[in-house]
């Protein structure tokens, strides 16, 4: 599996530098209601249209957990294979900014909900293990609106207090690459748990990226710097590469790395101090008062347990043992839990081979080309399968599902209807292809001589004309089969 | 003819119930008193026309069978009323009309209570004698050598509306003594309830870990009666306490046989006036004579007490009060940009007081002094706890003083922040120890200024406290000496 090295290094002009890079991903919880009120927590709903009471920190207002946002989280400590803390204590973070109405952020500081875990990275050097530090609850802050008005700035209180699992992860990570695969593998662990949806665009998953270089085998860190709120994979990744250089320029310098925190510039492509460690605020942590410590009970947890979903992993393995797939292909399938079920829907009732071959083909490219997800399909897995299926019982060639294939991405029809109705059924009438054939050899009579001469090579030339002749339709076995009869 | 002001809230109700008087007519005896009582300010709001018309409305009910039947009440202006202004006696508020109704409040008018106003209080419950007040001094109904004196704070308006008969009873907040204090410097019942006995839930928040409601009265019974409507579990306050329906009116018992009464040694401070010593003497002496066990006890931590919850309350405080910041409702003067706002909003809006305690609260969280102050005075609280649970294995009630003098006058200790904390020093154990207290007028000194008792229950043993209390009351047959001085 090890056919490459791991090879990510920046070289300076005194030698090779290593990066390291740990994450604080930010994922919004799957649910409903927020983290400490019954809002509702829609994405692209009116302004300051789902705000409680407690949301906008009226006077005399108090916080009650979610329960089911405790769930989640806990589901997805199990998913990352987590220690469990059965006692978790809620924190204030006090700052003052215009979207924050309390002027604090519930949090939790030093006893969160989740302790250490991991996450394995398929790398194509082999698997790596990455390291979980924990994973706390918190509430997100509302959101300020700097672009409606030349002097003014609104504000919308509509995610203040929807629930965040801040999830943080170990130091282990040494390259964008790195980075990429454990973004998409811990997205596609909180898919696969229903905890977070993890679409990025709508910033249900956001992370700050921690960055520090070193000499290859030091054990030391390096002073890192802090790129906070980065929320696609792209732009981490184009900022490790920016700030893993810029640091190593300052200190191939003679220079010093101050740890500070900096911000990613996405139109210049470049990190940028956002404040140093002397403006660092102080958050002034202390425990809420409003809220007892978080407990619950091990059966708790061991009912969640019960109830999760099979994981990336253990689908991996699964899918490798039943369909005999390669590390690749089920490695690519089980990414996205959509397409792995969609993947068995089609495997289920087709055939194994041309499922793997039509979905990471065909139906990527085409999902690709027209930019909808698989869940957004046009062509529903059931209409896959049966397509794959008139393959199979010979009903069409290869040639015509691709034809079709063309026409259901439109309309989603059943591959069949659409066979009967363009008559692009194969033709595997031996008597009518004979027909055909000789109409071609008769046509041809100059190659058929050549052929016979020795020229073999236009055997393919016959093949095709007499698939052409038959408007696609005839069966590509049979009439390899006549035709070598017909010309020896 | 009876003065319906001067009769107890039981008194009244049952006069209602018995049709001896209709709400109108009570609601109208107090209203009469109200108009003429602006020179002792107790009201920041008052709102006599709808009470007047809520009166009238149950006048014409069938059944009058609603617990606190057409009691007229004003409310301390810290309670949230939906359409009716709430201050916390502060300018940063004073424009504040909340669109809910705190959970306390919501249960007097659903047993058929009428709102006839908002009672003047220290700001934001931070003071000791209603002087930091952002609409001015409240006096107290009684005078010495007719100079006027504070009526205790910071539920002074409470206390001195119940004194004047302003109110049927009231009911105040107590974070380190201030429904106690008050209740003492004014001659009528204060209760603190046990914390999480009543909701906190629409009470502007002063320091959310001692904060509670409870009764200011006329009497004992007032008090169980009082208690029983506001008292209960809340789900929207996740520190409200899940305890059975309380019947404290009905199980009120006279009886101190076989009661183990602890003295606190450490309650005898140095200075105390004599008159005080003596007070707690004839206390110790009532209950002795009538078949109550006295036991000298040691609450070795109590010392500790004052600078403890002069750390706790307002690193509380200085978070809590984070939420008025001139973003989203009351007061807001405007500056160059979000800070400059920020700023000139909170240090017009902040009494001196006020941002005393928010410098001192933020002080001893930031990083850095956390643990030497925060966390240490956390641990001091735990060990005052421990202290009363030590004492409670020996004995049922604890009796001591409620102040360590009668009231004083206006300014006397305005310059000198401590010396006016140290009118908490008996209060604020009870606090600390989230644990009931009760204050009882015993006699008058030898100027004609109430004099109180007080004593502290086990957790959520308020009815051995009103017991108690309810025995001693009988005993001692403290009559009111208002004289209405003040009504021209």
């Amino acid at each position: 599996m090890s056919d490459k090295e791991f090879n990510y290094y920046i070289s300076g002009e005194t030698g090779k530098w290593e990066v390291v890079i740990g994450l604080e991903v930010h994922a919004q919880v799957s649910s409903n209601a927020k983290l400490f009120s019954s809002s509702s927590t829609k994405f692209g709903s009116e302004p300051n249209s789902q705000v409680s009471l407690i949301d906008a920190a009226m006077p005399g207002m108090l916080p009650v957990i979610n329960k089911f946002c405790v769930e989640q989280a806990v589901r997805t400590g199990l998913g990352l294979k987590a220690k469990i803390n059965l006692l978790s204590v809620f924190d204030r973070k006090n700052y003052f900014y215009a979207d924050l109405p309390q002027g604090y952020q519930i949090s939790q500081f030093k006893h969160p909900i989740v302790g250490e875990g991991e996450v394995i990275l398929d790398m194509p050097y082999g698997t790596k293990k990455i390291g979980i530090e924990r994973l706390h609850l918190e509430q997100d802050a509302g959101k300020s609106l700097h672009d409606q008005d030349p002097t003014k700035t609104f504000i919308d209180l509509n995610r203040s207090g929807v629930a965040l699992m801040e999830i943080v992860s170990k130091p282990d990570l040494r390259s964008p690459e790195e980075v990429a695969e454990y973004i998409k593998k811990l997205r596609s662990i909180m898919r696969y748990l229903g905890t977070c949806d993890g679409n990025m665009e709508e910033g249900s998953l956001r992370a700050d990226v921690n960055v520090s270089v070193r000499k290859i085998g030091s054990k030391e860190f390096g002073t890192r710097c802090e790129i906070k709120n980065v929320n696609s994979i792209k732009f981490m990744q184009q900022a490790i590469q920016y700030e893993a250089k810029r640091q190593v320029e300052l200190l191939e310098d003679g220079k010093k790395i101050d740890q500070e925190t900096r911000l990613f510039d996405t139109k210049n492509n470049e990190t940028r101090q956002m404040r140093s460690k002397e403006d660092a605020h102080d958050y002034r942590y202390f425990p809420d008062p409003d809220l007892p410590p978080l407990k619950f009970e091990q059966t708790f947890v061991d009912q969640i347990k019960k109830k999760l979903p099979e994981l990336p992993d253990d689908k991996k393995e699964r899918l490798i043992k039943d369909y005999k797939l390669s590390n690749y292909e089920a490695g690519v399938l089980i990414s996205d839990k959509d397409t792995s079920d969609y993947f068995e829907d089609v495997a289920k009732n087709s055939d194994v081979k041309l499922a793997i071959n039509w979905v990471i083909g065909d139906l990527f490219a085409a999902l690709n080309k027209i930019g909808k997800s698989i869940k957004e399909s046009p062509i529903s897995s059931k209409n896959l399968s049966k397509l794959i299926q008139l393959i199979k019982n010979n009903t069409i060639s290869g040639r015509i599902a691709k034809e079709v294939f063309e026409l259901m991405i439109n309309d989603n029809r059943d591959p069949k209807v659409i066979v009967e109705e363009k008559g692009l059924v194969q033709e595997s009438n031996v008597d009518e292809l004979e027909k055909i054939i000789e109409k071609v050899l008769k046509d041809n009579s100059e190659k058929v001589a050549e052929y016979k001469s020795g020229k073999d090579k236009l055997f393919g030339f016959f093949v095709g004309s007499v698939i052409k002749e038959s408007k696609g339709k005839a069966n590509p076995a049979l009439v390899n089969d006549i035709l070598k009869k017909k010309l020896s | 003819m009876t003065d319906l002001a001067k009769l107890t809230l039981v008194e009244s109700i049952k006069h209602i119930k018995e049709k001896k008087c209709s709400a109108s007519e009570l609601v109208g005896a107090y209203i009469k008193r109200i108009e003429k009582s602006d020179k002792l300010n107790c009201f920041n709001t008052k709102d006599l026309e709808n009470a007047h018309s809520k009166a009238k409305k149950i006048d014409t009910n069938q059944k009058l069978d609603k617990t606190l039947v057409g009691a007229p009440i004003a409310v301390k202006d810290l309670f949230c009323t939906k359409g009716v202004k709430t201050t916390a006696s502060s300018k940063i508020l004073s424009n504040f009309i909340p669109t809910y109704e705190s959970t306390v409040t919501e249960k007097l008018w659903n047993e058929d209570a009428i709102l006839i106003g908002k009672l003047n209080s220290d700001e934001f419950a931070m003071g000791s004698s209603n002087e930091t007040s952002n609409f001015g001094n409240v006096l107290n109904p009684y005078r010495l050598n007719n100079q006027n004196l504070v009526p205790g704070g910071s539920s002074g308006g409470c206390a001195s509306a119940v004194a004047a008969d302003l109110t049927s009873a009231t009911i105040g907040t107590d974070t380190g003594g201030s429904i106690r204090q008050p209740a003492a410097f004014t001659g009528i019942v204060g209760l603190k309830p046990t914390y999480g006995r009543c909701s906190r839930w629409g009470i502007v928040a002063f320091a959310s870990s001692l904060d509670q409601a409870g009764p200011m009265t006329k009497d004992v019974k007032d008090a169980a009666l009082m208690l029983d409507v506001i008292s209960g579990y809340d789900e929207k306050d996740s520190t409200s306490a899940k305890k059975p329906k309380s019947s404290f009116l009905n199980s009120i018992k006279s009886n101190v046989k076989g009661l183990k009464v602890g003295i606190p040694k450490e309650y005898r401070v140095d200075n105390m006036p004599k008159e005080v010593d003596d007070l707690w003497k004839e206390g110790i002496k009532i209950l002795k004579d009538n078949g109550a066990i006295i036991k000298d006890i040691s609450l070795p931590h109590t010392k500790y007490a004052l600078p403890t919850y002069y750390i706790i309350a307002p690193a509380e405080a200085s978070s809590n009060l984070a939420r008025y910041d001139g973003v989203k409702y009351g007061f807001r003067a405007e500056g160059k940009d979000l800070t400059e706002m920020y700023e000139n909003t909170r240090s017009k809006g902040f009494g001196t007081e006020v941002k005393r305690r928010i410098m001192i609260g933020t002080y001893v969280l930031s990083s850095g002094y956390y643990d030497a102050y925060y966390l240490k005075a956390q641990k001091v609280r735990n060990l005052i706890k421990i202290d009363f649970d030590n004492a409670y294995k020996n004995v049922d009630v604890i009796l001591t003083p409620t102040t360590p003098t009668p009231a004083f006058k206006f300014g006397e200790n305005v310059d000198d922040p401590i010396a006016m904390y140290l009118n908490d020093i008996f209060t604020v154990t009870a606090n600390l120890a989230g644990l009931p207290a009760i204050s009882l007028p015993i006699k008058y000194n030898k100027d004609g200024l109430p004099l109180a008792l007080q004593l502290f229950g086990k957790s959520f043993d308020e009815q051995t406290l009103l017991n108690t209390a309810y025995f001693i009351e009988q005993q001692v047959n403290f009559k009111s000496q208002v004289k209405d001085w003040w009504m021209s």
